[in-house]
């Protein structure tokens, strides 16, 4: 009853004109739909007759984060005319299982990388507490190389953010939130600290946040810069205070987390855009992408294209559009790319021949034999030395390995260590199959991901790139042999 | 709140107790938050309490679940509900290897050597950390297992130095046996190999820290058992180094245990180093006598040398842990032994080496031409019960009256009601205590054991721990109420705040220490004590809290055999003829008569036999099959692991031997004979093993008919104890000892003295550490 009253009163939640250029907040559509608050003035539906074929191209009212170039203020004043913070006294209101069937309904799944689905994961935490109060953690420690979205976002558009951790934690029935951000974004802690007093003393935040009659405190906690620290136990472990060593799971951090009580911790981007959804109606977020993989996304394109960019688009668009259209190609044109990483540096690659089609979803990549990750897609053009870029990734996750369980410890060393000696050739062709057994040894063997995100680039260079390392490694056998002859000479 | 959720609060915050919280949750709080093998221990004792006291017993123990059926390899197997895979299987009988998974410390699931498939999960599951679902199908022989089982395998042994052959832990290194099960006969590693370099810490762990495989048993021992915070990783990665940070020795009193929870030889025993296999060593189950608890040992000897002492599982009395004087001080049996019998010749002369004929004859002589007013015996620390029966008898034939236990202010009626000094509510149910007052006592120094359980009360369970007696860090917060009489006073009458917490619990526990029972005052602070402990009501039901901590072997098999002055005894009379067995202490010795005939019976050339007139050499406790009776009253059997050195003989012969040479010789010629006669003075002794309750508590009534005059001084207490390492004969001849004091010195001065020093030069106040 109460979500159709609501549904009835409702005037447009949401500015239905609001371009990346020009931000006005005169609501002019208004539409009545129970169920949900969608007001929208973009003509995509999500009827399952009309299921879309072609993605991509999203249209500038469809974009949520309006201010990711900064080109406006990116504090209360330019976020009020965005749009943010309207009407968050009725979402909240609304009352946690409204907002979590709306999230349901709008098919988001998690942006930090694992990509399980939003709405499903905050209904994990328990609806009465048994004593114990619930906390959402916000991970900010957005620490995935070739990833830059987050950062945008906590730079430019902070209030998106901290709006959303209201949203999602009336959800989460979380009487705090804390948003821990990775030391080195400084810019972006300022940025976020200045929103997070504007909020406060607007009395969005704090008792009685927006006069919804909920009670919400957020509280920003600066990481000291460890990768591993974005793994959501870790975080939990280094939120406490403790070094940032992932903690086994079961039991989930929905039922023990931080400080021992129920938490989620969700990444920036989901909890950043709850709030549109829930304005502009889940279905609206659901007209974008392919079933499974709905919305819309911050894309992150590095390495050798014209224009490296991070760019809201929608789901489902293909790598080729999403490289050609918003970074001016690759370096020296689509024929010059040899492979692209697509998720962050812990997908798989995926050769030119994959990248030719493939969709940028979820399933898409994943039916590839890579993932979406993060959507940091990392373009090496055919000057790139495929084998020294892996080795690299290699050295990394040697580095930010925890140490705590045996086959991350040990096997990221070896594998970075193996790796060096491919990238010269140094080894026996033998030691290829080797390497791709290491791999698995540690893949799913280990206490957090981090495991398997080491063995995946290694993997992904095997799978695509063997014919490279099976000649380096001839060729150094034949100049060693050369070498060889000439000594006896 | 509920103690049950305060309890998972406390522990909430732990990570260790991620599992136990899911597990403890279900069954109830008493689940030890650190080792989840209580669930099994408590499941069956909480039954017990229930029927005994229901409502006490349903405040913290809900209704046993009943059991939950999984499937082991297809096999059913019925277990309680939140147990993990691991115990499971276990359950099944199905081995499971494991590195890091201890039964009595937290759960790190970090060595991933336990992983086993179950059904639902694509990927394998660490089987230590990972709760039992009903129904739910465990493999652990498919390829899956068994490949990721080598994988770990391979991975740990990458970077060992597989050094075996010069590593003391070969022969029982369970990475040495788990690599025949899924090791490779050749590695594949052919990389540089990670070296580290070798931690200090203290005399008694040496490390090796290239062969760590990580598994962070030893700092999880250090901080949850030992709750010393001295040991933990640093670094990440391949540079995770296990450490102390700051260079420094371990700090607690049991800290030779990491070297049994070591898996590997990265942490080893300093003072056995390179001196012993372990296949040579021939292996004696006995019985630790350095100390009250008496805690169950393996002595392992080669030909006629200790080697070394290590802990056997006892879960009533030591778990499966001893302390550093009980492992450690093994050294001291071999020096400063009495290998002959000794002869003053007259007043101020040197001992002199004897014929056992000589001595004996001396010694008779001694006792025959005192008169029985001037007799006088006294059953030191390290006697043992058959000895301390046969000398009483032998005293008794000459009607000597004046017997005295060391560290025991007499008193004929000390020993009447054995409620009254031993530690009632045993060691193992200590832990069911919900209020707990210490008196007069150091529990780390004199029962660093009987400390850790205390600590999982305290720390786990939230037990409120107040301490009357020397302010000294246990390891866990307690509350100083004061270090004199006046303490109890305020208790009794209801001045200080603890009282009302003891007025609340429901199993409430007073803790004497020794140092009560040797004080001038003894009397009048125990009948205090005893007057808390009735009007707190500290007995009640099948509930004893009225505990007595003696920190040494000797004593209550000394009470039990009723080694008291007798009736016609009076103790102010100087005595012409001391007989000391084992008794070396200063308060003793000091009480001796310069004119009086001393016979000293030990087996170490300390104080006591330094004072004799003749020395006869017994056999320490590693050399003999003796009977002690530990503080709870447990009686207990060592078993001869080595002969006695030189002519030295088991001690009860000794005294029969004395009693045929003086002309009355003892009715017993074999050892079985004497342990009937010890089971006619006091029944206790029939049942070897096992604690006889005290039924009756008469205490009360005694102490307020007797010693009802008594008055107590304002005079502190302080701990029977003051050198931990140095606390009997054995101690204080061990090199491995000495080394520990002088090392705890050290640190002592580098924290306290060094600054002040430097002050005093005249050097700007640095930080001892330096920078």
């Amino acid at each position: 009853m109460a979500l159709r009253g609501f549904a009835n009163s409702a005037v447009a939640l949401v500015r239905s004109r609001c371009t990346s250029s020009v931000a006005t907040t005169a609501p002019a559509a208004v539409s009545f739909r129970v169920g949900g608050l969608g007001l929208r003035a973009s003509s995509s539906s999500s009827s399952a007759s009309e299921e879309k074929t072609v993605f991509g191209g999203l249209s500038d009212e469809d974009r949520i984060f309006t201010n990711l170039y900064g080109k406006h203020d990116p504090f209360i004043k330019g976020a009020l005319a965005r749009g943010d913070w309207y009407k968050t006294k009725e979402l909240v209101q609304m009352g946690p299982d409204w907002i979590v069937e709306e999230m349901k309904a709008s098919g988001l799944r998690g942006r930090g990388g694992a990509g399980f689905p939003s709405g499903l994961k905050w209904s994990f935490m328990p609806k009465v507490s048994d004593g114990r109060p619930s906390y959402l953690v916000v991970n900010a420690d957005e620490s995935e190389p070739g990833t830059c979205k987050d950062r945008e976002i906590m730079r430019q558009d902070p209030h998106k953010l901290i709006e959303g951790c209201l949203i999602a934690g009336t959800a989460m029935r979380a009487r705090a939130g804390y948003i821990y951000i990775r030391g080195e974004y400084y810019a972006e802690r300022k940025a976020l600290e200045q929103a997070l007093k504007e909020a406060y003393d607007r009395g969005f935040l704090g008792k009685n946040a927006c006069g919804s009659g909920k009670d919400f405190d957020l509280v920003v906690h600066y990481g000291a810069g460890a990768y591993i620290c974005g793994e959501e136990t870790a975080l939990i472990e280094s939120l406490e205070g403790k070094t940032g060593k992932p903690r086994l799971k079961p039991p989930f951090p929905a039922g023990v987390g931080l400080f021992g009580c129920p938490t989620t911790v969700t990444n920036v981007e989901t909890v950043a855009v709850a709030p549109t959804i829930l304005r502009r109606g889940a279905d609206w977020f659901a007209s974008f992408g392919r079933p499974n993989n709905r919305g819309t996304k911050l894309f992150c394109i590095s390495g050798h294209v014209n224009k490296p960019c991070t760019v809201e688009e929608e789901m489902s668009i293909s790598l080729r559009e999403l490289i050609e259209k918003h970074c001016g190609g690759v370096r020296g044109g689509w024929d010059n790319l040899l492979a692209v990483i697509p998720g962050g540096s812990s997908t798989p690659l995926l050769p030119k021949s994959i990248c030719d089609d493939v969709l940028m979803d979820f399933d898409a990549l994943k039916s590839s034999g890579s993932g979406l990750g993060t959507a940091a897609v990392i373009v090496m053009d055919k000057s790139t030395d495929v084998v020294d870029a892996i080795a690299r990734l290699s050295y990394f996750y040697k580095h930010e390995s925890c140490g705590q369980c045996t086959p991350c410890r040990e096997g990221t060393g070896w594998l970075y260590k193996m790796m060096q000696r491919m990238q010269t050739g140094d080894a026996r062709v033998e030691e290829i199959d080797q390497l791709w057994e290491l791999t698995k040894q540690i893949e799913g063997h280990t206490i957090c991901a981090l495991g398997d995100a080491a063995a995946w680039p290694v993997q992904g260079l095997i799978r695509h790139m063997r014919p490279e390392l099976e000649k380096r490694i001839n060729a150094y056998s034949a100049d060693a042999a050369n070498k060889a002859k000439e000594i006896a000479k | 709140m509920s103690v049950a959720s305060m309890s998972m609060w406390c522990r909430a915050s732990c990570r260790a107790s991620s599992l136990s919280l899911l597990v403890g949750g279900s069954t109830g709080p008493l689940l030890g938050g650190i080792h989840n093998n209580a669930l099994v221990r408590t499941l069956s004792s909480s039954s017990a309490s229930a029927a005994a006291t229901p409502a006490a017993a349903a405040a913290v123990a809900p209704e046993e679940p009943p059991p939950v059926e999984v499937f082991v390899n297809g096999e059913s197997v019925q277990v309680p509900k939140g147990v993990s895979v691991m115990q499971a299987c276990d359950a099944a009988g199905v081995d499971v290897p494991r590195f890091c998974y201890h039964q009595r410390l937290s759960i790190a699931g970090n060595c991933r050597m336990c992983l086993v498939e179950v059904t639902k999960s694509p990927k394998p599951v660490a089987s230590c950390a990972m709760p039992i679902m009903p129904g739910m199908q465990i493999h652990t022989e498919t390829p899956l297992v068994k490949k990721a089982r080598e994988g770990v395998m391979e991975f740990l042994l990458a970077n060992h130095p597989l050094d075996c052959p010069i590593c003391d832990q070969g022969g029982e290194c369970d990475l040495q046996d788990m690599s025949m099960a899924y090791g490779s006969d050749r590695g594949r590693f052919v990389e540089e190999k990670r070296a580290v370099e070798d931690k200090n810490l203290g005399p008694l762990v040496k490390t090796v820290m290239t062969r760590c495989i990580h598994c962070t048993r030893c700092v999880r021992f250090a901080t949850e058992v030992a709750g010393v915070h001295d040991l933990g990783v640093t670094g990440r990665g391949g540079s995770a180094e296990i450490g102390t940070y700051l260079e420094k020795a371990l700090t607690s009193e049991m800290s030779g245990n990491v070297i049994d929870l070591c898996p590997v030889g990265a942490l080893t025993s300093k003072p056995y180093a390179f001196t012993a296999r372990s296949w040579e060593l021939r292996p004696t189950e006995s019985v630790d006598a350095t100390d009250g608890i008496g805690a169950s040992i393996r002595v392992d000897a080669r030909g006629h040398e200790v080697m070394r002492i290590v802990p056997r599982l006892n879960e009533s009395v030591n778990e499966e842990w001893i302390g550093d004087r009980g492992r450690f001080s093994y050294d001291g049996l071999r020096r400063q032994r009495l290998d002959a019998p000794y002869v003053r010749g007259e007043k101020g002369a040197p001992l002199r080496k004897a014929t056992w004929k000589d001595a004996l004859e001396a010694a008779a002589h001694g006792l025959r031409s005192t008169p029985s007013t001037k007799l006088m015996a006294v059953a030191g620390k390290l006697a043992d019960a058959e000895s301390i029966c046969a000398l009483k008898d032998l005293m008794a034939m000459y009607d000597g009256q004046n017997l005295q236990v060391e560290g025991v202010t007499p008193s004929s009626d000390a020993a009447d009601v054995r409620s009254s000094y031993v530690f009632n509510s045993t060691l193992e149910r200590i832990e069911e205590a919900d209020a707990i007052l210490l008196v007069g006592t150091d529990l780390r120094k004199e029962a660093p054991l009987l400390n850790s359980r205390l600590r999982r009360s305290a720390v786990y369970d939230c037990v409120p721990v107040a301490s009357v007696g020397p302010d000294v860090d246990l390891t866990y917060p307690k509350k100083d109420l004061g270090d004199s009489a006046k303490a109890i006073d305020d208790l009794l009458s209801g001045a200080s705040a603890f009282r009302a917490v003891l007025d609340g619990a429901s199993k409430p526990a007073i803790i004497v220490g020794a140092h009560v029972l040797s004080r001038p005052d003894a009397y009048g602070v125990l009948s205090k004590c005893v007057q808390l402990a009735n009007d707190v009501g500290c007995v009640s039901g099948d509930w004893n809290g009225y505990n007595v901590l003696h920190e040494c072997a000797g004593r209550v098999a000394a009470l039990d055999l009723g080694f008291v002055p007798g009736p016609k005894a009076d103790v102010a009379t100087a005595p012409g003829f001391v007989y000391l067995m084992n008794a070396d202490d200063e308060a003793t010795l000091a009480s001796i008569p310069e004119d009086a005939f001393v016979v000293y019976q030990g087996h170490h050339g300390d104080a006591g036999a330094a004072r004799a007139n003749v020395v006869l050499p017994g056999a320490a406790y590693t050399e003999k099959g003796a009977t002690y009776v530990n503080t709870e009253g447990r009686v207990q059997r060592t078993k001869r692991a080595v002969p006695p050195p030189g002519s030295a003989r088991e001690d009860w012969e000794v005294v029969r031997a004395l009693s045929e040479v003086a002309g009355l010789a003892l009715p017993y010629d074999d050892v079985d004979g004497l342990r009937v006669r010890m089971a006619e003075v006091s029944p206790t002794f029939a049942s070897v093993d096992s604690v006889q309750q005290s039924t009756i508590w008469l205490n009360g009534s005694t102490y307020a008919a007797s010693k009802g005059s008594s008055k107590a001084s304002t005079a502190p207490f302080t701990s029977s104890i003051s050198n931990y390492f140095q606390a009997d004969v054995i101690g204080r001849s061990s090199k491995t000892m000495a080394r520990c004091v002088e090392t705890r010195g050290e640190m002592y001065a580098k924290t306290h003295d060094v600054g002040s020093t430097l002050g005093e030069l005249g050097e700007p106040s640095a930080h001892p550490l330096g920078d």
